[in-house]
């Protein structure tokens, strides 16, 4: 796989990609994570869209400071970014995290930032929809997987078809969990509680979490999202389950299957 | 002519008090901040008709939806007696409606009976759903003494109102079937002749009295129970409608900018600041107490029932933290009730070492549980969103306090220095591509 364009060689060269895909700070920081952002890679590079990234210019949206109260330290952040995202002229954003989208698609028009942002899921049905993407019949025929969603990406944005018909694309055995969709279960990281131990509780809201996914008997847990995606792996971590349950993020299924 | 008397006083005085109460009420939810949220009528009416009138967010629960439906329907059919009720009160007439209507009256009073009766039942199954099963949103914390003394009173007391009533019409046509010239025939009601037997053995004097006291106990209690509306957790039927109608209209996601720190941060920045950005400072960051919140968290907090459905799919309650969204309203309404009171009594506010945010009303550790999910603002029947209090006092804990945990406070530096939330220096932040072909 070729190395990703960087937005400001295209610039240099005079181009403008039709998308930036912006990678996030768990995208390219978090060793599991990474893995997501060469899936997503892999299918723009499959489908030969003209895309770039921001590279080192990239920073943290600011998400994670602003839910946590701290709206200098994401203003700042939000800020520096809009200037980025301008001065290449971005229009079109596509995100493989919720809590990116979520803020460079609502929190950012505020700010001045105006951009068409999609999520890596919606990113994908779109393409499985065109026709530019097949994934029929591969690895994941007939197994069974449950799709877990973000709170970022569901009640926060009403966004529950685009990952479900991704996993019925792979012709998997798609299942729900008890809490599902606008009733789905928090994996317990948002809000900043990615960055701190919970408060002292009964139980970890992630092991509430897992525990629902062991019980549809699922052998897949899809995520779409990098705090879900370690708050799901950490659970079936600690219920001893890695034999048996995989948690893969949407992308990784596409590109899995084949 | 005493009765009418006596009961154009008791209508006046509850007018007055009723006034009074609204005055006090309005008075309280405009001590919070100023927002704007004029416009976009014709979407808001939409979300009022839906899911106020039209309870859609109850469905998701069909059972307690279908028997509130009830309660909920019963309140707005049976209410429509009471101009009739009234107009006897004030005139000195029995029945005024009666004579012209004719069949018709039959069929509306048997409608209110219906009614009356489906009131009573479902009554019934809430105190027993609230006092003897074991639902667990009834049973918090929060929910003790007077929160759940205020449910029962209003439960019983809609069950009083309804069987006064259907006595009332019962007796009514015991005095008709003996020919009282003073009982005009209202035909045939279905629902209260299931009570005429109690009173085969009543004289007809006995039977006068008792109509009396059944038509001045149900008057009377309508009057007091418009009076405690605006102190108990079931002014909803009220505030429901408003509280929709200025609800959210952006997908929730949305955490509302603050254009006070985006003025400073942009002199920070060296920007141009447009005018636009407020020129004041704010008195401070965010909420420390609930006058610092919006005028619409307070009228949320007015408008919460304390039903507990945010409460029940809380990520945080459910695994056992301190938080319970409900209880985050319950502590807005009680101080805000407080600082109306403290104003009401020193004709203006003087500090009383209190505030909204405190180990007294709500404290820090309920405000760190939060994992800002949307779980309870989805949950809530009439769109109430307690997460937007939750982060207004995240920000003043944070912002004015500087007392975010430790392990916030690295965050927040690694933010600053390494724009990332993590300690990764920017310069690697392409690195994943290294493994790829150039």
């Amino acid at each position: 796989m070729a190395k990703p364009p960087l937005m400001s060689e295209l610039a240099a060269s005079g181009n403008t990609p039709e998308i930036l895909f912006w990678v996030g700070c768990a995208g390219s920081f978090d060793d599991r994570y990474k893995s997501v952002t060469l899936s997503v890679i892999n299918i723009l590079e499959k489908v030969g869209i003209k895309y770039a990234v921001l590279g080192q210019e990239e920073s943290c949206t600011g998400d994670p400071a602003r839910r946590a109260g701290n709206d200098f330290a994401f203003q700042m952040l939000a800020i520096n970014n809009i200037q980025i995202l301008d001065a290449y002229q971005v229009k079109k954003i596509v995100t493989a995290c919720p809590h990116c989208f979520n803020t460079l698609k609502n929190e950012y028009p505020a700010l001045g930032g105006h951009y068409e942002v999609i999520h890596h899921s919606q990113f994908i049905q779109q393409l499985l929809q065109e026709g530019k993407l097949k994934v029929e019949g591969g690895e994941f025929k007939g197994k069974k997987i449950v799709y877990h969603d973000s709170c970022y990406l569901g009640r926060a944005n009403d966004i529950y078809e685009a990952p479900r018909s991704i996993i019925e694309a792979l012709d998997a055995d798609l299942v729900e969990m008890k809490r599902s969709k606008a009733k789905g279960l928090c994996c317990g990281a948002g809000g900043g509680q990615m960055f701190k131990e919970p408060e002292k509780g009964a139980k970890d809201i992630n092991i509430e979490r897992t525990e629902e996914a062991i019980d549809t008997g699922a052998e897949v847990i899809a995520v779409g999202c990098p705090f879900c995606m370690t708050m799901m792996s950490d659970g079936v971590k600690n219920k001893e389950k890695e034999g048996k349950i995989r948690v893969y993020d949407l992308a990784e299924l596409v590109v899995k299957n084949g | 002519m005493i009765a009418q008397l006596i009961f154009i006083i008791c209508l006046a005085l509850t007018i007055f008090f009723a006034t009074k109460s609204v005055k006090r009420i309005v008075r309280n939810i405009g001590l919070g901040k100023k927002l704007d949220l004029s416009g976009n009528t014709s979407e808001r009416i939409k979300k009022v008709v839906l899911i106020a009138l039209g309870q859609k967010k109850m469905f998701a629960r069909p059972i307690p939806a279908l028997l509130h439906l009830f309660i909920y329907a019963g309140f707005l059919i049976v209410n429509i007696e009471m101009v009739e009720i009234v107009l006897d009160g004030i005139l000195g007439t029995h029945r005024l409606f009666a004579p012209s209507l004719g069949g018709f009256y039959t069929f509306i009073v048997n409608v209110f009976e219906f009614f009356a009766v489906a009131v009573i039942v479902v009554c019934i199954l809430f105190l027993i759903r609230r006092n003897v099963l074991n639902i667990g949103r009834f049973h918090k914390p929060e929910l003790k003494k007077w929160p759940l003394l205020d449910a029962n009173i209003i439960l019983i007391a809609e069950i009083a109102l309804m069987f006064a009533f259907l006595n009332m019409n019962a007796i009514d046509q015991i005095l008709q079937a003996k020919g009282n010239p003073h009982f005009h025939t209202t035909g045939s009601l279905i629902f209260s002749n299931v009570f005429i037997p109690l009173y085969s053995f009543a004289s007809e004097n006995g039977l006068l009295i008792a109509e009396r006291f059944y038509w001045w106990f149900h008057i009377l209690g309508v009057f007091l129970f418009a009076n405690y509306l605006p102190y108990s957790k079931h002014l909803h039927v009220i505030l429901a409608f408003p509280n929709t109608y200025y609800s959210k209209l952006n997908v929730v996601g949305e955490i509302n900018n603050m254009p006070e720190v985006t003025k400073e941060v942009k002199l920070m920045l060296n920007l141009p600041v447009e005018n636009s950005l407020p020129s004041t400072e704010p008195l401070r960051f965010g909420a420390k107490d609930a006058t610092d919140l919006t005028w619409k968290n307070l009228l949320d907090a007015y408008s919460c029932t304390e039903c507990g459905r945010c409460t029940s799919v809380c990520p945080a309650n459910l695994t056992g933290k301190v938080l319970s969204p409900r209880k985050i309203m319950m502590d807005t309404r009680d101080r805000v009730e407080e600082i109306g009171n403290n104003i009401d009594k020193n004709g203006a506010f003087v500090e009383d070492g209190k505030a909204l945010y405190s180990d007294e009303y709500i404290s820090k550790e309920e405000l760190l549980a939060c994992t800002t999910c949307n779980a309870c603002v989805e949950e809530c029947p009439i769109n109430i969103n307690p997460l937007d209090i939750i982060v207004q006092l995240r920000r003043y804990m944070v912002m004015e306090e500087s007392k975010a945990p430790g392990q916030w406070n690295n965050m927040f530096s690694n933010l600053e220095n390494n724009f990332a939330p993590w300690k990764f220096a920017p310069s690697d932040r392409f690195n994943w591509a290294d493994k790829l072909n150039d």
